[in-house]
């Protein structure tokens, strides 16, 4: 099984973990990432302005790349996941944005929206299969209490992203059952951490991880898991009373895999 | 030769404005045939049609087309016009030169241009019209009403009244729909049971109803006047003659397994049962799905205990056939499911409940018998949110929920804050809104009552998650006008859920050849104009069948329908429009493709004597017959027929290319 692998910035900086315990891991389950060559930052918000093209271009040439190489393209981080699977359903489904993309960046064969990105738990869950993953595990995480924090990117808007339920989703909880621990199931799983605030309004942002630490909390959960560096900083950053250990979900795969 | 006159009309400026009426009259003196045009104001006005008339008179017209409106608004206007002056109807064309025409279009230059065109298009036909004269068919006088909510029961009350026989068919064991299921009903907060069920009662002793009940129509044929229907009165296992609703079997069945509709599945009850005290025919029903006897031959307990010996367990369902002039439609509406609205967390925690279901916890026959207590634990709630707009009012690529309002939600949660603030004024009433909306005879302030008396907190937004931190709901919405998010700890969460249509109407309507719409809502024949009737004619709207509606309004409208029902069953005969189909047996090879293309089932095969040129001496072939009371002139056949046999009268094929001819001159 070979994929296109978009890491992008924050993986090459301060969430290094997501991206080396991936690796690990993929190479356990005989999955095959083939970084790209050359790939730029996806920019690290969708641009809203239908009429803005420029800041499109940079995922474009990602996809166009994975398409070149006839591979599904695999992402880890749910801000660049977000941005390259929207940015594929402009170029599949918005004729004014696919011709004014294609005009600029010239491509050898115009690009429209023909590769699958995959996030990294769709190829778990689709790809090795959660049933191969248990097997697969060779240090279960008996007895850990886990509470997965989905955040928004992967989950909203749930028609384009597709990823799974975005009011009650499960792929997390059924990854933590995979790896053997005990999912925690919690109201505000699915809520923004708050984190694109955290700047502006410190105060805002942390009431809002006071609310998602306090729902984890009483339901139960021991500590968290995201795939989202932005959750991770502000979960981490901005806890004042209730402080759950977050970690990266791929660093609990590593260790169910046993190879930390 | 035909002596033809042309009438332009302004409409006003509706036409005048875009389109050079005096040049397409001038245009129109050049056409073959044509004796006479001119053009006027308002044609279809008493002035115009006097003109018309005249103009018939002193040039001896054979046929006039007037350019106006649509055919739909005034052909039988000018038609009656026609006549009045000694034409037959059917030698009356229009041109719509103002929908198809000057509605549409913006250039003068061009618009006039189009009007010419259409014109011409309407002498060219013209032409070729032949006199046609209507036939008769006779009108059977009984009704049919599908549905026995209030809708259907009023309906049936009033035909019933004007002499009529009536028969209504209700899918459930009993007569009352969801009426019976509320509590109080909006503005005056009477209790519905005590205004419904004395019509029900109605309905069951007069003469001239007959009830259907837990029976459904199979299938329907005919045409307005005549149909005929087939009934299947499913089988009780209970002989109705015997039973005496007594309730003893329902309280020993020991199957208790079936979820409770009529409270809304909050409770459950006995695989025998009599979905409510005053239901009518007071008579129980054995649901076979949880009958234990049904299903392992053992049991019997009901059998046991009827002193009447009413439980027969050998009873098969029965066909009724029955003849109709006129079918009502009354099939009512359900609340929407609410499963996959999950940020409402309706599926995960019971304290969130539909506005139906709340109705059914206030009410007195209820599953609490009217103490309002939380499903989870049964205790009293002392905050409650109410939340409007569930499933309503969603953009329209929304995935779930329904793009139009539901009407009735504003006002019966204003309803359901009140009575709550009235039984219990120790709790907390909040209603998230986007729009409160109470027009109608008392209603808003009925509404403003609620605020203002009652003290119930009206927040505009909406709610955008509900979750569970103890034992409370936390419901998290938008506070719109303090621009803020807030969060509220509830007891109860009451979701004003969106109705939608019965799910039996659409294979109903499918049944009647009657059309519905995108959320199939049945479709009147004119929205302003035609509210009660179907386009299919001799087919009837009653209630919410048609779109969302309260009570008042759909026993006005369910009046308005018997009203029409009765203006047909007094006609002794029904005019039949005599353009239909007619087969050439000269042409027709007996293929029988137009057989199978009508959807009227309105042409049979028959082996005839041919009399023809060519045709040898006692030569009997299988050709296309059609009956002209059965046919309604669709031209489906005469599209499909291969060998140009059949024609539509009053739309030869001829007439239809010289249309193109004209067209394309």
């Amino acid at each position: 099984m070979n994929f296109s692998y978009y890491p992008g910035c924050t993986l090459k900086t301060k969430a290094k973990e997501l991206d080396m315990y991936a690796r690990k891991s993929a190479e356990a389950l005989g999955v095959t990432m083939e970084e790209l060559e050359n790939w730029q930052c996806c920019g690290a918000v969708y641009p809203m302005a239908e009429d803005e093209i420029a800041t499109k271009l940079s995922a474009v040439r990602a996809l166009a790349a994975a398409k070149e190489k006839k591979q599904d393209l695999l992402t880890l981080c749910s801000a660049c996941h977000h941005v390259l699977k929207r940015v594929n359903d402009d170029m599949k489904n918005n004729e004014y944005i696919r011709t004014r993309a294609n005009n600029y960046l010239k491509l050898d064969e115009a690009y429209e929206g023909e590769t699958n990105v995959v996030h990294y738990l769709e190829m778990l869950r689709d790809t090795v299969g959660f049933d191969n993953l248990k097997k697969a595990v060779v240090n279960p995480l008996k007895g850990r209490k886990i509470g997965a924090f989905y955040g928004c990117l992967l989950l909203r808007p749930s028609g384009v992203m597709a990823f799974d339920n975005a009011e009650n989703p499960t792929i997390i909880e059924d990854f933590i059952k995979a790896i053997g621990a005990t999912p925690v199931v919690f109201p505000c799983r699915n809520e923004c951490c708050g984190g694109y605030i955290a700047m502006d309004d410190k105060a805002a942002a942390q009431k809002q991880v006071e609310r998602i630490m306090d729902s984890a909390v009483e339901h139960g959960a021991e500590e968290l898991i995201t795939a989202c560096p932005l959750c991770m900083y502000n979960l981490d950053a901005n806890a004042t009373c209730h402080k759950l250990p977050v970690r990266y979900f791929t660093e609990l795969l590593a260790e169910a895999l046993g190879v930390k | 030769m035909q002596r033809i006159g042309v009438f332009v009309c302004w409409c006003g400026s509706n036409i005048a404005a875009t389109v050079d009426v005096a040049a397409v009259a001038e245009a129109m003196k050049n056409e073959p045939g044509v004796v006479y045009t001119t053009d006027y104001q308002y044609m279809c006005s008493e002035g115009g049609q006097s003109r018309i008339k005249q103009a018939i008179k002193d040039y001896n017209l054979t046929g006039i087309v007037v350019c106006s409106c649509s055919p739909r608004m005034h052909e039988a206007t000018f038609r009656k016009t026609a006549v009045a002056a000694g034409l037959n109807p059917y030698m009356v064309e229009i041109a719509n030169i103002r929908e198809h025409c000057s509605w549409i279009h913006k250039d003068k230059e061009e618009a006039t241009e189009k009007a010419v065109i259409l014109a011409r298009t309407a002498v060219a036909k013209l032409m070729l019209n032949a006199p046609l004269t209507s036939g008769t068919s006779p009108v059977i006088k009984r009704a049919l009403v599908i549905g026995g909510g209030i809708a259907g029961i009023q309906t049936a009350l009033d035909i019933a009244d004007a002499g009529y026989e009536v028969d209504i068919v209700e899918k459930r064991p009993t007569i009352g729909g969801r009426m019976a299921q509320l509590d109080k009903t909006f503005p005056t907060l009477d209790c519905a049971a005590c205004i419904l069920t004395p019509k029900m009662v109605d309905a069951a002793s007069n003469e001239k109803i007959t009830l259907y009940t837990y029976s459904e129509v199979e299938s329907v044929k005919g045409f307005v006047g005549n149909f005929s229907a087939k009934i299947r009165k499913k089988a009780r296992f209970v002989d109705a003659t015997k039973c005496t609703g007594c309730a003893v079997c329902t309280e020993k069945c020991p199957s208790r397994k079936a979820k409770n509709e009529f409270n809304m599945g909050l409770n459950n009850r006995g695989a025998i049962y009599i979905p409510f005290a005053q239901a009518i025919p007071n008579v129980a029903t054995i649901d076979p799905e949880y009958c234990i006897h049904a299903k392992t031959g053992k049991c019997g307990i009901c059998q046991k205990n009827c002193s009447a010996g009413a439980i027969d367990f050998d009873q098969k369902d029965e066909i009724i056939e029955r003849e109709y002039g006129a079918i009502v439609m009354a099939t009512g509406f359900q609340p929407i499911k609410l499963d996959n609205f999950e940020e409402f967390g309706y599926a995960q925690y019971p304290d969130v409940v539909t506005s139906l279901e709340f109705e059914r916890l206030m009410n007195a026959a209820g599953p609490t018998k009217g103490t309002l207590l939380r499903p989870s634990d049964l205790s009293h709630p002392k905050t409650l949110v109410f939340v409007q707009c569930v499933g309503s009012r969603c953009s329209a690529d929304a995935k779930d929920g329904k793009p139009y309002c539901s009407k009735i939600c504003c006002m019966y949660t204003a309803k359901h804050a009140m009575l709550v603030r009235e039984k219990y004024p120790d709790t907390d009433v909040h209603v998230f809104y986007i729009d409160v909306r109470t027009p109608g005879k008392n209603f808003d302030e009925f509404q403003r009552r609620a605020v203002e008396q009652y003290g119930v907190d009206y927040i505009k937004g909406m709610v955008g998650k509900v979750t569970k931190k103890g034992d409370k709901l936390m419901v998290q919405g938008s506070d719109l006008l303090n621009n803020e998010q807030i969060t509220i700890a509830a007891d109860m969460v009451i979701l004003a859920t969106a109705i939608e249509p019965d799910p039996s109407a659409k294979q109903i309507a499918s049944l009647l050849t009657a059309s519905i719409d995108t959320n199939n809502w049945m479709t009147e024949a004119h929205a302003k104009l035609r509210p009660v009737e179907s386009p299919t004619a001799g087919v009837f709207l009653s209630g919410v069948c048609q779109g969302p509606k309260d009570v008042p309004e759909t026993v006005a409208q369910a009046s308005a329908a018997a009203s029409k029902v009765i203006g047909l069953l007094s006609k002794d005969h029904m005019v039949t429009n005599p353009c239909v189909a007619q087969s050439n047996e000269l042409l027709c090879n007996g293929c029988t493709t137009c057989e199978k293309v009508c959807p009227y089932g309105a042409i049979e095969y028959k082996d005839k004597p041919i009399v023809g040129p060519g045709v040898p001496r006692g030569t009997i072939r299988r050709v296309a017959e059609v009956n002209p009371a059965i046919c309604q002139g669709c031209g489906a056949c005469t599209v499909a027929c291969p060998s140009g046999a059949m024609d539509l009268k009053g739309f030869t094929n001829r007439q239809i290319m010289a249309e193109v001819d004209a067209i394309c001159k």
